[in-house]
């Protein structure tokens, strides 16, 4: 190393003490102390300004009045409660899932059986979910009535429960219709729940930030089989399909996603009968799935191209038709490839949301934020910069999540390494 | 077992055929969609007497593009063609800006100062995972109209900058037109053409090539006499009263766009700079060390060049997202294309050509960016046998 000390220190194996900590990462040079010195100083006026935002110059009052606006925006009063039953719902049926797969995972031997719960294994999902813990606290802290307590309790309660039948449900042997029935009615929970909210209230009143996170995840779940079609499309032996797919991905990738939600919202009643033309919310939904599906199949044609050739020609060689090639062998492997990507077009997605806001005017979380500001109570008193940093923390809070949990899933994927 | 080997394929399994029959009902049902949208939008406008074609280029826009002398009465042409020039300004100005920012941090966050690489870490993972509206609405609302203080109380950055919240002006220079740019050009491809001069004949003598600091100074040198042909002179802004004169005054809004998209954009180009150096193999930078190479030359003449190989397409794709993502500038009120085209919508332009105009329009930017990449990642590409 240059500039280091050339005998090598005595303590080379132990911790390194403090001064010498301090002196290999701080101080090598004496323009590493300079960079130290302006930096520190830098980030502690940082540090101070955003502590002292915080707990002492900043007004909360705006949050906690409007956490409901922001979180859930207009949705009638009668109904909040069937949002609370999906949340809870939802938690168990995850829970489940996770238990379930957890158990098959087990069974084939990709992980190992143990299953105490161990100090260890405590100590890595706590790390792995204390963020949004906190926040979830603090959102339940600022909302000030039981009902959410009472939801996000509840909610605890059905997701440990289904991550703790989930691997029975899975050793239990039932005959081939037991379990198809327990298939379809696992994989109708969300629908049934979708309907459940859906048909009581309509889409008009969504808002908040429940709004953001639904256009994220009906689009991201729909715009799934058409990503893989078109990847496909695009690696066709056929000409005419190719040449279609690759037409459509290039020219969405070419256009700004905010003009493609301006066009959607004043001109795609041009396009359909008037019988047909969608809501507001269905618009974006659209727009969203056709836009995300051209960036998808760029990602699923990337995992299509680390498939090695052998596993194509094996596959014909055993006989299996193209159909069964591609579903049985080419695309679970191209697909898992490519998880980590997957997942970052699902985070550019979910923070894509906000423009639906300032397209197409939707009652979504920055929306809100803006909005608030307006409010009687509130109004010229410059606090946009805390319904933004609320607003701020929550996305950061979400995608930082997401982005985390798909590198943990990289690496226990092994993505690269055999 | 028959034994009869039938001469033929049965039409229904025989590959050619089916492989031409999915790609026929592929395209019919493209087709029979396309036909079906193109229809109802015939006759929608039809019966709303919108008009499908080009006509309403030539009339009037009927509305004042902020900080262009352009006049209300000129064609739409015109305002899409300033919309147009607007979105280029800032898609330059954004890209290369980001590029500096993310780059810095991005060898930040491999520094070997503990706090040095920490902060350029926080600043990534903070603003990476934040939406750019979100970026966007804080530029203009907090940055611009919360921090910068009113025009009475302007800050004087040394006389050469004054900044409120009436906008950031800057030093500009005085003169006729696009000539200045004409000289840039010619000095650009000058100072390209003595750079291959100067590695000749470092090929020939072994001398110092220094290729750089000579393409810079025939730069230099042929835009000093651009300055002085066209008769170019500084003006600095100054504040009179209750506004700036001279200099250029730079629009909140193009401030607070320019902010955003830097900011969010430099997150991401970090990232790809980080990979980029890591992908370089350990043993260049021990070599560069090893022939005794200071840090920064390590950095510079041997590390560098190797990861923006890399880089290019990933940072091509980054300045294709910060090209498309300036189309959002139009949410506060920055006359790209956009806003130019949603005002004229608004003023009753129809809809769906102007649009399409407009997508069109990104999607050939889109594209020349990304043939500049192409190309450059070419010419950068390692020659392989």
């Amino acid at each position: 190393m240059r500039g280091g000390p050339l005998r090598q220190p005595s303590h080379a194996h132990g911790r390194p003490t403090a001064r010498v900590w301090l002196r290999r990462n701080l101080f090598r040079t004496p323009l590493d102390g300079v960079l130290t010195v302006v930096f520190g100083a830098i980030s502690i006026w940082l540090l101070y300004k955003t502590l002292s935002f915080i707990f002492v110059t900043g007004r909360w009052d705006i949050i906690r009045v409007n956490l409901r606006l922001l979180m859930i925006g207009r949705f009638p009063e009668v109904h909040v409660l069937r949002i609370a039953v999906t949340m809870v719902a939802l938690a168990g049926w995850v829970g489940l899932l996770a238990g379930f797969v957890r158990g098959r995972q087990v069974r084939s031997g990709k992980v190992p059986a143990d299953d105490r719960f161990t100090l260890g294994r405590a100590a890595d999902i706590a790390e792995r979910l204390w963020l949004p813990a906190v926040v979830i606290l603090l959102l339940l802290l600022l909302s000030g009535t039981p009902g959410p307590w009472i939801t996000a309790g509840l909610g605890v309660v059905a997701a440990v429960a289904g991550r703790l039948i989930g691997p029975a449900l899975g050793r239990q042997t039932f005959g081939t219709v037991a379990t198809a029935a327990l298939f379809t009615a696992l994989g109708a929970v969300p629908i049934v729940l979708y309907f459940y909210v859906v048909t009581a209230v309509g889409f008009d009143d969504w808002g908040g930030f429940m709004l953001n996170i639904f256009l994220a995840v009906c689009s991201i779940v729909l715009c799934f089989p058409l990503g893989v079609l078109l990847a496909l499309g695009r690696r066709s032996a056929l000409p005419l399909v190719r040449v279609v797919a690759t037409a459509y991905i290039e020219l969405v990738r070419g256009a700004p996603l905010f003009v493609l939600l301006l066009l959607a919202n004043v001109a795609l009643g041009f396009f359909v009968p008037d019988t047909l033309a969608p809501s507001t919310s269905t618009r974006a939904i659209v727009v969203f799935t056709l836009f995300t599906a051209a960036y998808m199949a760029e990602i699923i044609r990337g995992g299509l191209q680390s498939v090695p050739r052998g596993q194509f020609e094996a596959a014909k060689a055993v006989g299996l038709s193209p159909v069964r090639q591609t579903g049985y062998i080419v695309l679970p492997q191209a697909l898992r490839n490519v998880i980590p990507a997957q997942i970052g077009q699902l985070i550019s997605l979910f923070k894509d949301t906000t423009l639906a806001g300032i397209a197409m005017g939707l009652f979504e979380m920055l929306n809100v934020s803006q909005a608030i500001t307006a409010q009687e109570d509130f109004r010229g008193q410059g606090l946009i910069g805390e319904t933004l940093t609320f607003t701020a923390l929550l996305f950061w809070t979400v995608a930082y999540t997401m982005s985390r949990e798909s590198q943990r899933l990289e690496k226990r994927l092994g993505v690269g390494v055999r | 077992m028959t034994g009869v080997v039938s001469a033929r394929v049965p039409l229904w399994r025989d590959v050619r055929v089916l492989k031409w029959a999915l790609q026929l009902a592929v395209v019919g049902l493209v087709a029979a969609l396309l036909v079906w949208l193109y229809g109802n939008y015939v006759e929608n406008t039809a019966e709303q007497n919108i008009p499908t074609d080009l006509g309403f280029l030539d009339n009037p826009a009927n509305f004042q593009i902020t900080g262009n002398p352009l006049s209300q009465n000129a064609p739409v042409r015109d305002a899409l063609y300033e919309g147009l020039l607007n979105t280029l300004r800032i898609s330059v100005v954004g890209v290369v800006a980001a590029t500096l920012l993310g780059t810095i941090i991005g060898i930040a966050r491999l520094s070997k100062n503990w706090l040095v690489s920490k902060l350029a870490a926080v600043y990534v993972e903070a603003v990476r995972n934040v939406p750019l509206a979100l970026f966007l609405v804080a530029g203009l609302l907090v940055v611009v109209l919360g921090v910068f203080p009113t025009i009475q109380e302007a800050w004087d950055l040394g006389g050469l900058v004054i900044v409120s919240n009436r906008g950031v002006a800057v030093p500009w220079f005085d003169g006729a037109g696009y000539g200045l740019l004409m000289f840039a050009l010619v000095g650009v491809v000058t100072g390209l053409a003595v750079a291959r001069w100067r590695r000749s004949v470092s090929d020939r003598t072994g001398a110092l090539a220094r290729s750089g600091l000579w393409a810079g100074g025939a730069l230099l040198l042929v835009m000093t006499i651009g300055w002085f042909a066209f008769g170019y002179s500084w003006t600095l802004p100054e504040l009179d009263g209750r506004r700036t004169v001279g200099g250029m005054r730079v629009d909140p809004s193009f401030f607070a766009l320019f902010f955003a998209l830097v900011i969010y954009t430099a997150s991401h180009i970090a990232e790809i700079v980080r990979g980029s150096i890591q992908a370089v193999p350990r043993g260049q930078g021990e070599a560069a060390d090893a022939v005794a190479l200071s840090g920064f030359q390590r950095m510079w003449y041997v590390v560098l060049p190797q990861a923006f190989r890399i880089a290019i397409p990933p940072i091509g794709n980054q300045y294709l997202n910060l090209i498309k993502n300036s189309s959002l500038g139009a949410a506060i009120g920055y006359y790209d294309i956009t806003l130019v085209a949603q005002t004229t919508v608004g003023n009753g332009s129809p809809a769906v050509p102007v649009f399409t105009l407009t997508m069109l329009l990104y999607i050939s930017i889109s594209l020349v960016t990304s043939v500049i990449v192409n190309y450059a990642n070419r010419r950068m590409a390692l020659v392989e046998r």
